[in-house]
């Protein structure tokens, strides 16, 4: 299933597509699109309230996860810490803010 | 028009593109036709492109654009004899969005010899009545919102509330071929005239979801439009374009798409609930789906849109290449920050926090900011400064007191001033009034209609 070799293997290595949207003015939503239900399962296990909460400097309460193994797909959802357009929020569509989570080794590939 | 006193078996809806001026092939609309569509439902707005034009009160698309689309929507309804909603007219769907669409709509019909009558429905509220709504405990916030209080509505442009299907069903009843809505659900656009002929909600709701987009739902999202038809059971949905297929995959991903919760979406009048919802393949383009469900609420809610100048804006923008700059980048944004400060202070007397600046290092860390996880040292470094102050001469000024150090700012241990690479001259733009979204909150009504206006024209 997968490439357990030396190199570090990243969720977006993983993934068909790993997006991030504005869900409104005032919210966030990021998403990982598996190929397979054994990919989607390590997006599953890795996708936690805790990751999240670090790579996204936001409160584990805030956050509400959806795991659809029928899409083979993990969503989050968040309040956004910068209201959409407001004068410190560079990302108007939050389209560019799942390259953290995109970025995130995934367990046992590292070297 | 079709006898309307009992529901026909199904009622086709045509959505040409998922946006009013982005343009689509005239072969959309020929083979929605064939298809059998009942409506065409087109959206012309979203708040996605930022607060900047619910606040100036201008559309994001241009006039040429519009009236292309139009044109051949216009055509389309008039020669198939079915009624044409648009909803969120003029991108954020405030008055002068309306009227600018519906000034479109005349042109061409005279010029292009049509018959037709059409609804303006108004949904811009003034601050006074919601203070009043407020007063009397029918506001609330929607998460993560804080309660509203009365500054807050005086201090927006401009306010709309989201309409339901039930005004847009009012002006199709009142004979309206023609329906240009202010701002209003993007669902509500597309399922009113199914409701109207007697669909069931559950389905109705849910395939308006998933088209409200256009392609979105499909393996292209590019080619545009779709069609679906409703009837008692479910709903169907293909591609307008023969090359292009919808998937189970497609449609239902499409609940995932600028969505909180990919189950439930919350309307006006009720819940939209697909947990329960079974995405079956026709053929390899065309869906069937079945078992969705709308929950009507106890209470009708509209919700609010608001958006209030926070100041006014100066953009300006150097490039930096010199590596002996850039493995400090971090010190001389500091630097800038701490320096562009003093001076303003010292030449125009304004103390800090009463102007702000935004400085963004684009190839370093712009996008992300604190959650960019430990960045290289770039090779190329564009500098963009951001100012906003209470008026638009104060902004410039703070800008143009930093033009010097956007060119010649040194690392504080260097004993000599370089000088950055500038892209154009002036280095600076001023960008006027800034807006920011500042309602997150809905109204309890007595009538779905209550917050709304309508004319009707015989164009």
């Amino acid at each position: 299933m997968l490439d357990t070799g030396n190199a570090p293997q990243t969720l977006g290595d993983l993934a068909r597509e790993v997006r991030s949207k504005n869900a409104g003015p005032f919210w966030m939503t990021l998403e990982a699109f598996m190929p397979d239900a054994g990919s989607y399962r390590v997006a599953a296990a890795l996708i936690t309230a805790e990751l999240i909460s670090e790579l996204y400097h936001v409160a584990p309460a805030s956050l509400q996860i959806f795991r659809i193994p029928d899409l083979h797909v993990v969503k989050v959802s968040f309040p956004r810490p910068l209201a959409q357009g407001s004068l410190y929020d560079r990302d108007m569509h939050a389209g560019q803010h799942h390259v953290p989570l995109a970025n995130t080794v995934v367990p046992g590939t590292s070297p | 028009m079709p006898d309307q006193s009992a529901p026909p078996d199904g009622v086709g809806i045509l959505v040409p593109t998922g946006m009013l001026g982005a343009g689509f092939p005239p072969g959309t609309i020929t083979r929605g036709l064939s298809l059998g569509a009942d409506v065409i439902a087109v959206d012309g707005g979203s708040t996605d492109s930022g607060p900047h034009y619910l606040g100036a009160g201008v559309a994001k698309t241009t006039e040429r654009a519009v009236r292309r689309d139009l044109r051949l929507l216009l055509a389309a309804a008039s020669s198939a004899r079915i009624p044409l909603v648009v909803g969120s007219c003029g991108t954020s769907g405030t008055d002068s969005g309306v009227n600018w669409v519906a000034d479109i709509v005349t042109a061409i019909c005279v010029e292009d010899g049509l018959d037709l009558t059409v609804a303006k429905i108004f949904s811009e509220q003034r601050a006074d009545r919601l203070t009043a709504a407020l007063e009397s405990g029918r506001v609330h916030a929607l998460p993560p919102g804080e309660p509203l209080d009365a500054a807050t509505l005086t201090r927006c442009a401009h306010i709309v509330g989201m309409m339901g299907h039930e005004p847009i069903e009012q002006a199709m009843r009142a004979g309206a071929d023609v329906v240009l809505a202010g701002r209003a659900t993007d669902t509500a656009v597309s399922a009113a005239f199914a409701l109207m002929r007697g669909m069931p909600p559950g389905p109705t709701w849910h395939a308006a979801k998933i088209i409200e987009c256009g392609g979105q739902c499909t393996t292209d999202p590019r080619t545009g439009g779709v069609f679906a038809r409703i009837d008692q059971a479910g709903f169907t949905i293909e591609p307008l374009d023969p090359d292009t297929a919808c998937t189970p995959a497609s449609v239902a991903a499409h609940m995932l798409y600028e969505t909180v919760n990919p189950y439930t979406m919350r309307e006006p009048g009720g819940t939209i609930e697909v947990a329960g919802a079974r995405y079956i393949a026709l053929d390899e383009r065309t869906v069937r789906v079945e078992g969705s469900r709308f929950e009507p609420a106890s209470q009708y809610t509209v919700k609010l849109e608001g958006a209030a100048v926070t100041g006014y804006e100066t953009v300006s923008f150097a490039g930096i290449r010199d590596p002996q700059i850039l493995r400090s980048i971090d010190l001389w944004a500091e630097f800038f920050t701490k320096t562009l400060t003093e001076q303003v202070q010292a030449v125009l007397e304004l103390a800090a926090g009463s102007w702000g600046a935004d400085l963004r290092l684009y190839g370093y860390n712009a996008i992300l900011g604190e959650l960019e996880q430990a960045p290289a040292t770039p090779a190329e470094v564009g500098v963009m400064l951001l100012v906003s102050a209470e008026d638009q001469q104060t902004a410039t000024a703070i800008s143009k007191l930093a033009n010097p150090l956007l060119l010649h700012l040194p690392l504080p241990t260097m004993n000599y001033l370089p000088s950055f690479a500038f892209a154009t001259s002036p280095a600076h733009i001023d960008r006027g009034a800034a807006y920011e979204f500042v309602l997150n909150h809905v109204v309890d009504v007595d009538s779905p209609t209550e917050m709304f206006r309508m004319e009707m024209t015989n164009a």
